[in-house]
């Protein structure tokens, strides 16, 4: 590969450089500083060297956060993808039909997800809630603030709803790309729906559902906002994750230290997950 | 202007942690600029990597080590240093 030159090209990159070092680099810094010491305010820290880090690794609190995030995942991928496929499968893709049914299924990924958690939280209430209220009133013992399991299915169902349009959107830009000579030569040869579905259309879906993959499980092991809305994380520690348990130790009982350590971990976590992304996404193009 | 730094709670190890990683940095800069072109190559994982791509796994990899040794051994992270660099020499002569 030749060198490049042109220095000025430096001065192009040096807004994004301080940008980055203002909001990325400090910070992170910051955050390693005080994963060694200990505080209790005022800016005065001791030194606790690895301490807050051992006491992470030995937390079962910590592993059972992990743990539930790891289910919450793996339970959400193995909904919304089969659905998302399903979906997209039989949305039209012609006609006056396509642009309502993009609208309705773009419609959740616009609403903020502070909105989201509330639109299901007040959803899901047993007293003035319309899905909570008639699930009790059939006879269905439904309370998300009291049972685990309630609380865990509302979380579930209300990611479902929120994010599974985007799976059928990356679902439905593959299946329209594919060519109509395609359809026409299964149907020539005879070729079953299923055949079509397992030869022609998901080969050529397999790039965006690694694309809707990887994101649906990068972001639902960062998930915060809904579930805190939502369940604060219980009930007890029922639905707290890593980012709620995170913010619990750092805002909630002001211990720095632990949180920044627990930031780290969790941080190095989502960092080999992005490389992944990133090496799986490269390669599969590289070999395309 | 006053540029107060303290807020941010430096202490000497974290310092050198980070003027260690900086040296890396700049190392890399020099040697891309000695033998341009990253020296891509596909090694042991099948897959094509740069010398910054190895550097990374390098230092991802290092972190790990370290997280595992305090978890399963114990506080003193000498070994864990000594194997973390092994295991960065591994990556650079066979990713």
């Amino acid at each position: 590969m030749d060198k490049t030159w042109n220095n000025k090209a430096w001065f192009l990159v040096l807004p994004v450089l301080v940008l980055v070092a203002f909001t990325a680099v400090i910070p992170l810094m910051t955050v390693v500083n005080y994963s060694v010491q200990d505080t209790f305010g005022n800016n005065v820290f001791t030194w606790a060297g690895t301490e807050w880090f051992e006491e992470l690794l030995s937390s079962s609190r910590f592993w059972e956060a992990m743990v539930r995030n790891l289910i919450f995942s793996f339970i959400i991928l193995a909904i919304e993808v089969p659905l998302g496929i399903f979906i997209a499968l039989n949305m039209p893709k012609k006609g006056w039909g396509v642009p309502v049914c993009l609208v309705l299924m773009s419609l959740p990924l616009l609403i903020p997800w502070n909105v989201v958690g509330t639109i299901w939280q007040v959803f899901g209430r047993s007293d003035i809630g319309l899905m909570g209220y008639y699930l009790n009133a059939i006879g269905i013992d439904y309370n998300y603030v009291q049972d685990p399991f309630d609380a865990w299915v509302t979380i579930i169902i209300m990611d479902v709803w929120h994010w599974t349009s985007l799976v059928v959107l990356l679902c439905y830009a593959g299946l329209v790309s594919i060519p109509d000579a395609f359809y026409q030569a299964a149907k020539i040869d005879g070729a079953s729906r299923w055949a079509v579905f397992r030869y022609i259309q998901l080969p050529k879906m397999q790039r965006v559902l690694l694309i809707a993959v990887l994101l649906r499980f990068m972001d639902s092991f960062m998930i915060y906002t809904e579930p805190f809305v939502v369940t604060g994380g219980g009930p007890g520690n029922s639905t707290t994750f890593l980012s709620i348990d995170l913010v619990k130790t750092a805002l909630g009982q002001f211990d720095l230290g632990p949180a920044a350590a627990m930031s780290l971990v969790y941080f190095l976590i989502i960092l080999l997950l992005s490389w992944v992304f990133y090496t799986v996404m490269t390669n599969y193009d590289a070999e395309r | 202007m006053n540029l107060d730094f303290s807020w941010m709670a430096w202490t000497w190890p974290t310092a050198a942690f980070f003027g260690v990683i900086a040296l890396l940095l700049v190392g890399m800069g020099v040697w891309e600029y000695a033998s341009p072109g990253g020296n891509p190559r596909v090694g042991v994982l099948r897959f094509e990597t740069t010398r910054g791509d190895r550097l990374f796994l390098s230092l991802l990899g290092s972190a790990f080590i370290h997280l595992a040794w305090l978890g399963l051994v114990g506080p003193s992270l000498w070994w864990a240093l000594a194997l973390s660099v092994v295991y960065a020499i591994g990556v650079f002569r066979y990713v």
